[in-house]
């Protein structure tokens, strides 16, 4: 108990360390991710590395980078340890966006027609959930709006299922939902990189903002800070950084979820000092997380890949429920 | 009034605009005037026909029995609420009813969010206001590990880290026990006696007329008193409609700051 309270306060002394550990793990992931393909670990070609290892590595990155920025934002601005971009329906109405760009065949004929769609999907996703909030934004109105689309995106996924044009295009469809990063090309990177990149901007300068609202709205207002624009910034931020992740990668679980958690005891429980270091951990975690499901078929025999955003959750759960048990009651 | 949140208004009043501009804006050498004919939440008006002075070197005690608007008008005072004209942060330090924190920060991490306004990480104003408040040795407790009075004097060095000339507290002593509560009442005198002004919502009439230079009661909305403190006790005994008379029993004596551990 001691021990933590004095990790708490050491946090100034710590960040530094925590940061550069974080960024040694992630060169070194990011090494191991042009080593290792499926189930094989060699130095490939120049073309497998460029065209298939390259992007599928600095994809995992750069996901699991928005994701766990996304999930510090928004942990911080709503003062609630399990929000994370999934519950603002973000994540559901990019999969939608998705969804709709496949029943009308248009990936077929334009390879960046399904991450444009997710964009689409999770902008329009975005601009449903501040106006649903309305104009005076609380934290709370937020979540409430944030499940309102969440359901509404669901709702309008089963209907595209049910309504898909043939089975494969079913399957499909199901397939991207439950997301990877593998078999995706430069030109999806760029893609994504450009809403992560803006997104994760906006959201990296939330920190004050952030730590006046853990004492609240009334009092963050008291101290001078917008609350309602600072809301406004992390949900906009969030659509772009978790967003453009989901609309390349597909939906991807728990990352944004877990990283917080896991930075808080190392750089103590002040927002604005978990943002920096939650993008190096969540690069760090999905792109782990993708090297398992590449070793994958060394250990177990699969017929197929197994879908990255299932590992995440299969880990995820467990992690979650003992993070959970740990929680004091409020 | 300079804002140093650039772009911003502090938008987190969500209710409707209802109540009139009636001051100028707190200044150290004349105080502040606050005139409002109505003061609504929403479309239900809660504070009719207020008109208040808050003087520098003075403790002011807001009284009155629950929902008489007290909340509300300490909300207005910090211009919190629609109408009212937004206050100069690094000026006005504002401290809400059961204010807590949504994070295990440190005692010391949670005062040093007063320096928000002033966006610095100024290492002495936090330490004094760490000293005035008697928890500068629990500085790297977490806020969650420390006793409820502990966490509430926290919350009252954030506001002090803030330097600001005019402190709005919002029931500083709800829950401490009679000593805590005592020492927390004769800090915020000493501090307005340094030159601030300082408004507490007190519902402890007893350390309100022990501790405060003036007392305002409140009562479905409307100032029904605003005396000094020791001619308040009609007032506040008629607003909550109990008798008042001397009491023969023996009581506790007021604060002595040499016999107390605090």
């Amino acid at each position: 108990m001691i021990a933590r309270d004095a990790a708490a306060a050491r946090e100034a002394i710590d960040a530094p360390r925590v940061l550069a550990g974080l960024s040694a793990s992630l060169l070194v992931l990011l090494l191991l991710g042009l080593l290792v393909g499926d189930g094989i670990l060699a130095l490939p070609d120049r073309l497998i590395l460029l065209e298939i290892r390259l992007p599928r590595t600095l994809l995992a990155a750069l996901v699991g980078g928005g994701l766990g920025v996304s999930g510090a934002v928004l942990q911080g601005a709503l003062r609630n340890p399990l929000a994370d971009p999934g519950l603002l329906g973000i994540t559901g109405t990019a999969g939608l966006g998705a969804a709709v760009v496949f029943y009308w065949g248009l990936a077929a004929h334009f390879a960046p027609a399904l991450p444009l769609g997710g964009l689409a999907g999770a902008a329009v996703g975005a601009s449903f959930l501040l106006a649903f909030a309305g104009r005076a934004l609380s934290g709370a109105s937020l979540i409430l709006a944030g499940i309102a689309v969440s359901a509404l995106a669901a709702a309008l996924l089963a209907l595209a299922l049910s309504l898909a044009p043939n089975p494969f295009a079913l399957a499909e469809i199901t397939f991207w939902l439950l997301g990877g990063v593998a078999d995706r090309s430069l030109s999806h990177v760029a893609l994504a990189a450009v809403p992560i990149l803006l997104g994760t901007a906006i959201l990296l300068r939330l920190g004050p903002g952030l730590d006046a609202l853990s004492l609240g709205e009334d009092t963050a207002a008291s101290l001078g800070v917008p609350v309602g624009r600072t809301l406004r910034l992390a949900a906009a931020g969030t659509a772009l950084a978790a967003g453009g992740g989901a609309a390349v990668a597909g939906g991807i679980g728990f990352v944004g979820l877990v990283v917080p958690h896991l930075l808080r005891p190392l750089l103590g429980q002040r927002p604005s000092a978990l943002l920096p270091a939650s993008i190096l951990a969540g690069a760090t975690l999905l792109l782990a997380a993708d090297l398992l499901v590449r070793l994958a078929p060394l250990v177990l025999p699969l017929s197929q890949p197994l879908p990255l955003g299932v590992l995440t959750a299969v880990l995820g759960a467990p992690f979650m429920v003992a993070i959970a048990r740990r929680m004091p009651l409020p | 009034m300079s804002r140093p949140w650039p772009g911003g208004s502090p938008d987190a009043s969500r209710d409707g605009p209802e109540a009139d501009p009636g001051d100028a804006g707190f200044s150290p050498a004349t105080g502040l005037s606050f005139a409002h004919r109505l003061v609504s939440i929403g479309d239900r008006p809660v504070l009719h026909d207020i008109a208040l002075t808050l003087r520098p070197n003075e403790l002011l005690a807001v009284c009155g029995p629950n929902g008489a608007g007290k909340t509300t008008l300490l909300r207005a005072l910090a211009g919190l609420l629609p109408g009212t004209p937004p206050r100069d942060p690094r000026r006005v330090a504002y401290l809400p009813q059961n204010a807590r924190c949504a994070w295990a920060l440190t005692v010391g991490q949670v005062a040093a969010l007063g320096r928000i306004p002033h966006r610095d990480s100024a290492e002495s104003p936090v330490t004094c206001a760490l000293q005035s408040c008697g928890i500068l040795a629990l500085r790297n407790r977490r806020v969650d590990r420390i006793s409820g009075g502990e966490a509430r004097r926290a919350m009252l060095a954030r506001a002090f880290a803030t330097e600001p000339d005019l402190f709005l507290l919002d029931e500083p002593t709800a829950d401490l026990d009679p000593v805590a509560a005592q020492a927390i009442m004769h800090l915020l005198r000493q501090t307005a006696e340094s030159g601030r002004a300082v408004v507490v919502v007190q519902h402890a009439v007893d350390l309100a007329i022990r501790y405060a230079h003036r007392i305002v009661v409140l009562r479905g909305g409307r100032v029904a008193a605003d005396v000094p403190a020791r001619e308040a006790l009609p007032a506040l005994a008629s607003a909550f409609g109990l008798p008042f008379g001397v009491d023969p029993e023996p009581r506790l004596l007021p604060y002595d700051e040499r016999a107390s551990p605090h």
